[in-house]
């Protein structure tokens, strides 16, 4: 325990102190939505990796907590503090409640449920107009401040956003080495032999599941008041399936693993772009030998990587 | 001797380094289109376009003995991408100005970037928002929905035309048409008696169009982009509505009728003058504009040379305008932008002012319609 707090403090500083090392740049700008996406990415391996219960509609829980946050903020002139607390609240007592039925189902069944909720809410983000804006989304949405300190700028944001991806991940660290996620990796490798030992696996399904929403409305309002513009777009089918992406390709079942997933996806696009028009083939090719070569994510692929290389080099000198 | 010699040279040396360094100090703007993704149909062109005015301005001396250097990044037509690249442009590449991005929901979201940043911004997406009301650094060059809907019903009016419907897609286009289909039409007599929406993807619109065959309409108006309304134009056909089929600028090119074929016979648009820059008569003050961009257009890509890639040029050439009457800072850019006065373009004759950043009137559109599977010029 002592080394898993040892780890996540050195983890924090390194954080911390990334801004020094981009001082200015636009990476900074970047790194902030490497924070928003971490979250979002633990949101979801908690419920795939841990659980062992997949969703592909995610975006739409995260479109959901920008819009509450957005509309609220924006058109009813609420304190944007006021109104991230009261989407995620409704976000996840709107999870819990899908939650239930969504829930029994496995396997494909489970995927296809999913996938069809974040298409209503997408389509619902869409169609009401005269509440969302449309399809030409909602601008104007204020950013958050605290006194006279207005988070409007890329470091202030990049502190704010990652003050909660840093509490997020304490948190979950915290809940999977717990009894909980202890239940949450019995229900995962046979939910039967689970119920057998007395874990309430329905329950703890939808449990988990309204977590994982209220986390990604979280990193949705975030989103919102960061970008001040929000539009259905961000939130659509495509979404859903890039940050699957970066759970699978981060190590599932692995906190940091969704960060380097996170880190991985958001990044290298700004890295390839010096490639040109080859960018998108690299990025594709990079991800397909990941997944062959790494099924375990990054989180294990790269350890096992060093320690193969480690070996073959001692091999040769021995 | 000698160090008199050698001093003179070094001096000589350095004052040649100096003015050619002076000569050489190129102007940076930046560029970000939608090249790939669902809006690549605007980011593509727009691009070629882009790179193809600031390749003739540089081979012709430049502006003011400056070099444009263009750095152009795809956003994917994705918002979040968009901001982080606008980001990018004025902190480490450290442009002037930026012209981009394609789509109206990328533009405004790069909107509080541009205006924080103080760099001016010159969209090339035509939704109303963007402009109205005006932000002190963000123009346009893409023309207004409300001037095209305008141009519609001003020909309805008219042809006496009273009972419309109205038939639009649900993206970001098609609702900003819809809004100003249903505020102006009173302002022209008009009513709109049935209003009908179809999606992005959709491949068969024969329902609402059936709808509105029972409702009997004296125009059938629809707005979007290839290819829904040319599915439109084939299930009005299959289904013999005998209707006036009216379409938005989103499909004013010649694209349109290679998807509908025989089924565009007929249908009528208010489309910016590029798409009929050979059969405008002399007299037009946008001709000469129009056939040197068309031309080139044609020599560089071997491609018809749409008003997506109108847009980017009107940005391209309001920027040097601007330069050459002074501006060399954002600041004095975004001041000499907003003095642009007649200037004769491809999506219509620019004047900005304080209070209009959109800069066009409704001279730019004429009414076209498809005849002998080309576009004419409705008088």
């Amino acid at each position: 325990m002592h080394r898993d707090l040892l780890k996540f403090m050195l983890f924090a500083a390194m954080i911390l102190a990334a801004p020094l090392a981009f001082q200015g740049g636009y990476l900074m700008n970047v790194l902030v939505f490497v924070g928003i996406n971490t979250m979002l990415a633990i949101g979801l391996n908690l419920l795939l990796g841990y659980c062992g219960q997949i969703s592909l509609g995610h975006a739409g829980f995260f479109g959901l907590g920008a819009y509450l946050s957005g509309v609220l903020s924006t058109t009813y002139g609420w304190n944007p503090w006021q109104a991230m607390p009261l989407a995620a609240v409704v976000v996840g007592s709107l999870a819990f409640l899908i939650g239930f039925p969504i829930l029994k189902l496995k396997g494909h069944y489970l995927a296809m449920a999913t996938l069809g909720m974040g298409i209503i809410m997408y389509i619902v983000f869409n169609e009401t107009i005269d509440l969302t804006g449309g399809p030409s989304g909602l601008s104007g949405i204020p950013n958050l401040s605290i006194g006279s300190l207005d988070f409007d700028s890329d470091v202030s944001s990049y502190y704010l956003i990652w003050s909660f991806t840093l509490a997020t991940i304490l948190l979950t660290l915290n809940l999977a080495n717990s009894r909980v996620g202890r239940a949450l990796r019995a229900v995962h490798d046979s939910e039967v032999a689970a119920r057998v030992m007395g874990v309430n696996a329905r329950l703890l399904k939808v449990q988990i599941f309204a977590l994982s929403a209220v986390i990604s409305s979280l990193a949705g309002s975030l989103y919102a008041h960061t970008m001040t513009f929000i539009s259905p777009a961000s939130f659509g089918f495509n979404f859903s399936i890039e940050l699957l992406t970066m759970v699978v390709i981060g190590g599932l079942g692995s906190i940091y693993g969704s960060f380097l997933g996170a880190a991985l996806l958001t990044l290298l696009p700004e890295f390839l772009r010096a490639a040109q028009d080859y960018d998108i083939i690299i990025y594709g090719g990079l991800l397909m030998l990941m997944v062959m070569f790494m099924p375990g994510g990054l989180v294990r692929g790269v350890p096992d990587l060093f320690r193969r290389l480690l070996k073959k080099g001692g091999d040769r000198h021995a | 001797m000698r160090i008199r010699v050698i001093s003179s040279l070094i001096v000589l040396g350095s004052l040649i380094v100096a003015t050619a360094a002076l000569a050489a100090a190129p102007i940076k703007i930046g560029a970000l289109f939608a090249v790939t993704g669902p809006a690549s149909f605007l980011g593509e062109p727009e691009r070629n376009s882009a790179k193809m005015v600031v390749d003739e301005i540089n081979a012709a001396g430049g502006v003011k003995g400056h070099k444009l250097e263009l750095v152009v990044y795809d956003t994917s037509g994705d918002a979040t991408k968009a901001v982080q690249l606008a980001t990018r442009l004025i902190k480490d590449d450290k442009v002037l100005a930026i012209i981009g991005p394609s789509t109206t929901g990328e533009s405004m979201a790069v909107i509080p970037v541009a205006e924080k940043d103080h760099i001016p911004l010159i969209s090339c997406s035509a939704g109303i928002k963007i402009t109205e009301p005006v932000k002190r650094w963000v123009f346009k060059t893409a023309q207004n929905d409300t001037l095209a809907v305008g141009r519609i019903y001003q020909q309805l009016q008219k042809q006496r035309v009273r009972r419309v419907s109205i038939l639009t897609v649900s993206d970001g286009f098609g609702s900003s048409g819809r809004e100003q289909l249903k505020a102006q039409a009173a302002r022209f007599g008009i009513t709109v008696v049935s209003d009908d929406t179809y999606g992005p993807k959709d491949t068969d619109m024969t329902a609402q169009l059936t709808r509105i065959r029972g409702i009997k309409p004296d125009a059938i108006i629809c707005w979007g982009t290839n290819p829904g309304p040319a599915v439109i134009a084939r299930n009005a056909r299959q289904l013999g509505l005998k209707i006036p089929l009216y379409m938005s600028h989103g499909v004013s090119s010649r694209k349109f009728i290679e998807l509908a074929g025989d089924a565009a016979e007929g249908i009528r648009i208010p489309s910016g003058k590029v798409l009929v820059a050979g059969l405008l008569p002399k007299s037009d003050p946008q001709k000469k504009s129009l056939m040197t961009f068309v031309k080139d257009y044609q020599r560089h890509y071997h491609a018809e040379g749409d008003h997506f890639a109108g847009h980017a040029w009107d940005a391209v050439m309001l920027l040097k305008g601007a330069i050459e009457r002074g501006g060399n800072s954002a600041a004095t850019i975004r001041d000499q932008l907003e003095k642009t006065r007649q200037f004769h373009g491809i999506g219509g004759t620019f004047t900005y002012s304080a209070h209009d950043h959109a800069g066009l009137g409704k001279d730019a559109f004429v009414l076209v319609e498809v005849k002998g599977r080309d576009w004419v010029i409705v008088k």
